[in-house]
């Protein structure tokens, strides 16, 4: 599939569907999603109404590091065999997923003030996941810093491969280290140990957006392919002057 | 329905929570049109510009 989409012409047709499929269906999804997490779902036993954070904290969460994920092998895709399209991706992704880490850290104090009495804590989850966040920044700080394009898509593939490691440090800090943080409870080798009354809001507002995000990289891709393709034409009329 | 915005008590951290995800989000699509737009006009010039010189060379 990468090396399908890795030409450009391709790609746009590829992206010229997904992007109104994703995009409709994010919108759908979150719809529906909003109105299990705020109208159709029971308060929890122990945490009652704040229970309702979980279905905004969670996807944020997992969109931050699957979006680091894409972001990681996009860039290897670029380092190893040198595809522009791989790099307009991981260039894509990186802004995205820097919120959706950012609003992980948010919703996740927000939840966390009124349930450990604390906004903040230096845990193994939280610390990992603020480091996942300033990877990010650190991509788009590099990408921005460095003036030669190439250069700049190297050294920024490079950090994004490197960041790589802290995945798994997130997703088991909670068991690798005593932390305030719950385990999880969606994600087990013996499956979901989370009711089906606040699972289905939690996938539908999770695969939502999703979709979302899913909207956001192709549809951004495809701007940068756009300004690629002026930068080009510039290029050649400078040159002719 | 001051019941459902009162949340039990815990208003003020639910709904800066679903805000702020709501202002991010919707940040995010605003920010990735707004490229798109000048983007096109970028490109838009670029090929005028090309016209103009493949008509008076």
């Amino acid at each position: 599939m990468f090396s399908y989409l890795a030409n450009p012409a391709r790609f746009d047709r590829f992206a010229r569907i997904a992007i109104p499929v994703s995009g409709w269906l994010a919108l759908g999804l979150i719809g529906v999603g909003l109105w299990y997490a705020l109208f159709n779902s029971p308060p929890d036993y122990q945490q009652s109404e704040t229970i309702r954070i979980m279905y905004v904290h969670v996807p944020a969460a997992w969109l931050g590091l699957a979006l680091y994920m894409a972001m990681g092998v996009a860039s290897f895709v670029y380092f190893v065999w040198r595809h522009p399209v791989a790099d307009v991706a991981a260039a894509s992704i990186a802004p995205i997923g820097a919120v959706f880490a950012a609003l992980c850290l948010i919703t996740g104090a927000l939840w966390g003030k009124p349930t450990w009495g604390a906004w903040w804590v230096w845990d193994a989850r939280l610390t990992s996941m603020l480091i996942q966040l300033l990877l990010f920044l650190g991509y788009m700080a590099l990408r921005g810093a460095l003036e030669d394009e190439k250069q700049a898509a190297k050294s920024a593939a490079i950090l994004a491969m490197a960041g790589l490691v802290n995945l798994p440090i997130v997703k088991f800090s909670v068991d690798w280290w005593a932390s305030l943080h719950q385990g999880a409870s969606v994600i087990r080798l013996d499956g979901p140990t989370i009711d089906p009354s606040q699972l289905t809001p939690l996938l539908l507002m999770a695969v939502g957006m999703t979709a979302l995000a899913g909207w956001m990289v192709l549809y951004r891709m495809r701007t940068a392919l756009i300004d690629r393709r002026a930068s080009a034409m510039q290029l050649v009329r400078e040159a002719s002057v | 329905m001051s019941e459902f915005f009162a949340m039990d008590g815990y208003a003020a951290f639910i709904w800066p929570s679903y805000a702020l995800t709501a202002l991010g989000v919707i940040g995010l699509a605003v920010f990735a049109l707004s490229e798109r737009h000048s983007a096109k006009a970028r490109l838009a010039r670029e090929e005028d510009e090309a016209s103009d010189n493949s008509a008076n060379p």
